[in-house]
């Protein structure tokens, strides 16, 4: 997926793939200041310079919300579909089919996801969907001016809306139990740990939810509120901390770093990950283990982060279907339609 | 007694999930075999096990296969519509029945054929006990064919192509079928006038069903891409492309070139379709009303942002579930206007069988030509049932893959291109596809606002360019779309228009007014919205232009009037909508209900006259339809003429 150009005679400040961070900016940003979805996008940003992946290797998707309109403000030149309310993952795997060799980067957010594409979301999972599938996470409708999305804990005070009756829904939960093959808990205000886990994410062949949990600044960000900086800052309890180590790295020497209790993931494109633990035994691999620690954290209110759960030995979508090599878009009328002799047979065939 | 050769139709009665399909599909395809035009149609309901279900066989040497609405011979399966079965035999009919149901046989106008079923079944050593029951439909089967004379040679090639040429079941079918044939001979006397006699009228033709003709033309037209969830009466069309991709699509490689996907709701269905079509690929879904409504929103976004995508529509007959296994043309308007905001669709309409499998492969072009969404509206009787059809043909055009731009192109253009920019001045503008590794490729595909390079805006001027474009590319779309079909007629006073699968009972509808009541008519089918010259060309013709369709409330006739306002007098509308397949009966009748037997030059002189009694058979005939109709037109028409 990542094409690595020679290196001979560039710049300092372009990648691997010769391009620098430039080619990977949107349009300027028309979200509220200081808005959790930006800071986001600027690691977004980040990771792909930093991993030199091409732009036009991607297709950013999106559905409808201030979370969905974020994929115009990062790299402009990868093609991008804003689709529906809740129907991002539909149009993906639609469109990944395309071209197999392409990954999928969206970001929908906690009512488009959670409430009306809580379906589609569960049925990306199942199915293994290559891409990068970003929660940003903020408890609020904030297009439509506050109201209480599903992930609002129970209890909430907004302004016009009183207090939230119902339970939340837990993204990174649904997605576990719905066999996603990454997921992933990260906040927007630990922009470290949020590129970390985007670089995993992308290095994965299948879907990785990253739920982000993304204060909504305008509508949502009361110091005692789940989805606030405030909040967040204080009850963060990261799982481990973790490297990406690229697939052909020269930062071998971090790896020498890490103490304690250390864990590698090989992803599929030759990365590794290592995860030091900051709590004994945790392993990333162990369904039950993640399942367990979502519902330790729920019971205990921490907003547990890290690499919570990774399984590479699922095919994903397309690798299920067995396409042919060249991307389907790419087939001509000689591929796609049957020759003269097989519409005898096809008469043949019937009665 | 007089014979009645090759003209009659025959219904059987039985339960559903009792496995008498097999034994109908026999029958039906021994005639056809026989070289005698037939249609079969079977009338079942929204159940798997133990309610009534008929099938009905019309044969007939004219080639009148339109469903008949009377019954010659009826054959009685079922005990719970027994007493209504043997009501139903015409008089001078043939009535069938299994003679272990015990129920009083009042009738004395009728040929009566008591059936030992159950012990010939049971006296059958090679016939084991939990086949009893599906094998007994065969017995009727060869009852029948002793006492009408169906051939058992033929018989024989129905079952070994029904069994795909496995020979312990055709045994056992054909031996139980042989055995009732048998038991006829010795014990039947013949008392009825029906009689088949070999003929070659369906020489060179095949018999399939519209879904299984769609699959394979959508095959033929090179689909990449299906998004699909199941519903009765579409299920059988994805179904079909699951059954024939391996078959005709086959590599050596074993690697495949196409994915059907089944989706989790009808909405990820053609969200999955959309985000194929955009990404470059032949795509399509398919479903039936209940469906359709759920794919609403994105049916709009594929209109507004201009993704290429065929969406078939199995019509069955609604509102809401409504009856979910009876046909019916009643999304027409619903898929003219589908979405919200402005919009309309670019419709396909086939009438048979044939043009299920010719509108399979078409609608790609079409819809990767114009970028937009292609519905191609069929319905339960054609797509579920079997039909005579002229052999499927090759393409007689290359793909058609419309605008793309690729690497090379844009280099060549230099990268200056935007995505809904009108360079032809077709209102067709250029798209370039993911996987496209220039530079300046990419762009931004969204249902909000967008201006000709794609880019978010809110700006008015923009908004209104852009729709006005959109409504130029409705006009672009007819020189795409398939002409209609006239049946010409000399010396025709009236005009018929309609759509769809009701051709058949038009025609011999057509017959009968020429012949009984001297009306000569002249049909023209429609096959695509947007309407083409040939239409305009046709309605100016006629004083009289009757538009049959089987719905309640006139819906072609509703578009009708919106693009025709000038004409809007001359429309009598005949509709129908029981669920059931056409019939000729509705079709004439209802002809006759608003028939004005005016010449063209009175007609001019007293306009006034005939406008005044048109209105009066209006309220006389169609009460019901009038205040409805008028509520949706009029919307539509106030939206569209300011465009023009």
């Amino acid at each position: 997926m990542t094409e690595t150009l020679p290196m001979a005679g560039a710049p300092a400040n372009v990648n691997a793939a010769g391009l620098s961070k430039n080619d990977y900016r949107g349009a300027p940003s028309t979200l509220c200041q200081g808005c959790g979805h930006n800071s986001i996008s600027n690691q977004i940003i980040s990771a792909m310079y930093e991993m030199s992946v091409l732009p036009e290797d991607v297709i950013k998707f999106s559905g409808i919300g201030c979370s969905s309109k974020s994929p115009t403000y990062f790299m402009n030149r990868s093609f991008g579909f804003n689709s529906l309310h809740g129907r991002m993952p539909s149009i993906a795997t639609g469109a990944l089919f395309g071209d197999a060799h392409m990954k999928g980067i969206g970001v929908s957010g906690d009512g488009d996801s959670a409430s009306i594409g809580m379906g589609q979301f569960k049925h990306a999972m199942r199915r293994n969907v290559n891409m990068v599938y970003i929660v940003e996470n903020n408890g609020v409708y904030g297009l439509t001016k506050g109201q209480f999305s599903a992930t609002a804990e129970k209890g909430l005070h907004l302004k016009k809306q009183g207090e939230n009756p119902y339970m939340p829904v837990d993204i990174c939960m649904e997605a576990l139990i719905s066999n996603a093959t990454i997921v992933a808990r990260s906040f927007a205000g630990n922009p470290k740990q949020v590129k970390e886990l985007l670089k995993i994410a992308f290095s994965h062949k299948g879907i990785a939810v990253l739920d982000i949990i993304s204060p909504c600044v305008t509508f949502n960000n009361q110091e005692n509120a789940y989805h606030s900086y405030a909040w967040g800052k204080d009850h963060e309890e990261p799982l481990h901390e973790i490297s990406y180590i690229a697939p052909r790295s020269e930062i071998m020497l971090e790896q020498e770093m890490m103490e304690g209790e250390v864990r590698e993931v090989a992803m599929h494109d030759g990365s590794t990950v290592i995860l030091k633990n900051l709590e004994k035994g945790y392993d990333p691999t162990n369904r039950f283990q993640a399942l367990h620690a979502l519902e330790e954290a729920q019971q205990n209110n921490w907003l547990l982060t890290g690499l919570i759960y990774v399984n590479t030995t699922k095919p994903a979508l397309t690798d299920i279907y067995d396409l042919v090599d060249t991307p389907l878009n790419r087939l001509t009328e000689t591929d796609l339609r049957p020759n003269h002799a097989m519409i005898d047979k096809v008469n043949a065939l019937m009665f | 007694m007089n014979k009645i050769v090759n003209d009659f139709s025959i219904t059987v009665g039985t339960k559903n999930g009792s496995g008498s399909s097999t034994a109908n599909n026999t029958i039906l395809r021994s005639i056809f075999k026989m070289g005698i035009p037939v249609s079969g149609k079977n009338l079942f309901p929204s159940n798997i096990q133990g309610l009534p279900t008929w099938y009905t066989i019309r044969v007939n040497k004219d080639g009148f296969i339109a469903r008949k609405e009377t019954s010659d011979i009826v054959i009685a399966m079922n005990p719970d519509s027994f007493a209504k079965d043997l009501a139903s035999v015409t008089p001078g009919g043939a009535f069938f029945y299994a003679d272990d149901i015990k129920q009083p046989i009042t009738r004395v106008d009728i040929a009566i054929y008591p059936m030992p079923i159950k012990s010939i079944v049971k006296n059958d050593p090679n016939v084991p006990s939990d086949y009893r029951e599906l094998v007994g439909n065969m017995v009727y089967v060869g009852v029948l064919a002793q006492v009408i004379g169906i051939d058992l040679e033929t018989i024989r090639a129905a079952l070994t192509f029904h069994f795909k040429g496995k020979q312990k079941p055709i045994d056992m079918n054909f031996n139980a079928l042989k055995a009732g044939a048998d038991w006829a001979a010795t014990n039947l006397e013949k008392k009825d006038p029906f009689q088949l006699e070999s003929m070659d009228k369906t020489e060179g033709l095949i018999m399939a069903d519209g879904n299984t003709a769609a699959a394979i033309g959508s095959i033929f037209g090179g689909v990449q891409f299906a998004g699909w969830y199941p519903i009765t009466p579409a299920s059988s069309l994805a179904e079909a492309l699951n059954d024939y991709l391996p078959v005709l699509r086959k590599r050596e490689d074993g690697k495949h070139t196409y994915a059907v996907v089944q989706a989790e709701d009808e909405l990820a269905a053609l969200g999955m379709a959309i985000g194929a079509g955009w990404s470059g690929l032949r795509s399509m879904t398919s479903t039936s009303g209940p469906g359709l409504s759920l794919m609403t929103e994105f049916a709009g976004l594929a209109y507004y942002a201009e993704v290429p995508v065929v969406v078939w529509d199995v019509q069955r007959i609604g509102p809401s579930t409504g009856l979910p296994t009876r046909t019916s043309q009643g999304d027409l308007t619903f898929t003219a206007f589908i979405g919200h905001g402005d919009s309309h669709s670019v419709i396909l309409l086939p009438g048979d069988v044939y043009e299920c499998f010719e509108f399979g492969w078409k609608s790609f072009d079409i819809a990767e030509r114009l970028q937009t969404p292609v519905f191609v509206l069929s319905d339960l009787d054609m797509g579920m049932n079997q039909w005579m059809s002229k052999p499927f043909q090759y393409p007689e055009t290359p793909m058609d893959r419309g605008k793309i731009l690729w690497e090379k192109d844009l280099e060549e253009i230099k990268g200056n291109w935007g995505r809904y920019l009108d360079k032809d001045g077709d209102a067709i503008p250029y798209r370039t596809i993911p996987g496209n590794k220039h530079p300046l490729s990419s762009y931004f595909t969204r249902g909000t606002g967008h201006d000709e390079y794609a880019k978010y805006t809110e700006d008015s001027g923009i908004y209104i360019k852009n729709m006005e474009r959109l409504a130029h590319k409705q006009i672009t779309a007819k020189q795409y779309v398939p002409a209609p079909v006239l049946h010409e007629k000399k010396g025709a006073t009236v005009g018929i228009i309609a759509f769809g699968s009701t051709e058949n009972a038009i025609f011999e509808a057509q017959a009968q007014l020429e012949q009984e009541n001297g009306i000569k008519s002249e049909l023209l089918r429609l096959r695509a919205i947007p309407f083409t010259k040939e239409v305009d060309a046709f309605i100016e013709k006629y004083d009289q232009v009757f538009v049959v369709e089987m719905n309640r409330d006139g819906q072609l006739l509703q578009i009708l009037y919106t693009e025709y306002p000038q004409y809007a007098t001359k429309f009598k509308s005949v509709t129908y909508h029981d669920g059931l397949p056409a019939a000729a009966k509705w079709v004439r009748e209802g002809i006759l209900a608003k028939y004005e037997p005016v010449s063209s030059k009175q007609k001019t002189v007293n306009s006034k006259q005939t406008k005044a009694k048109k209105i009066a058979v209006k309220a006389k005939a169609a009460p019901v339809t009038s205040s409805l109709k008028g509520k949706k037109a009029v919307k539509k028409t106030a939206a569209k003429s300011k465009k023009k």
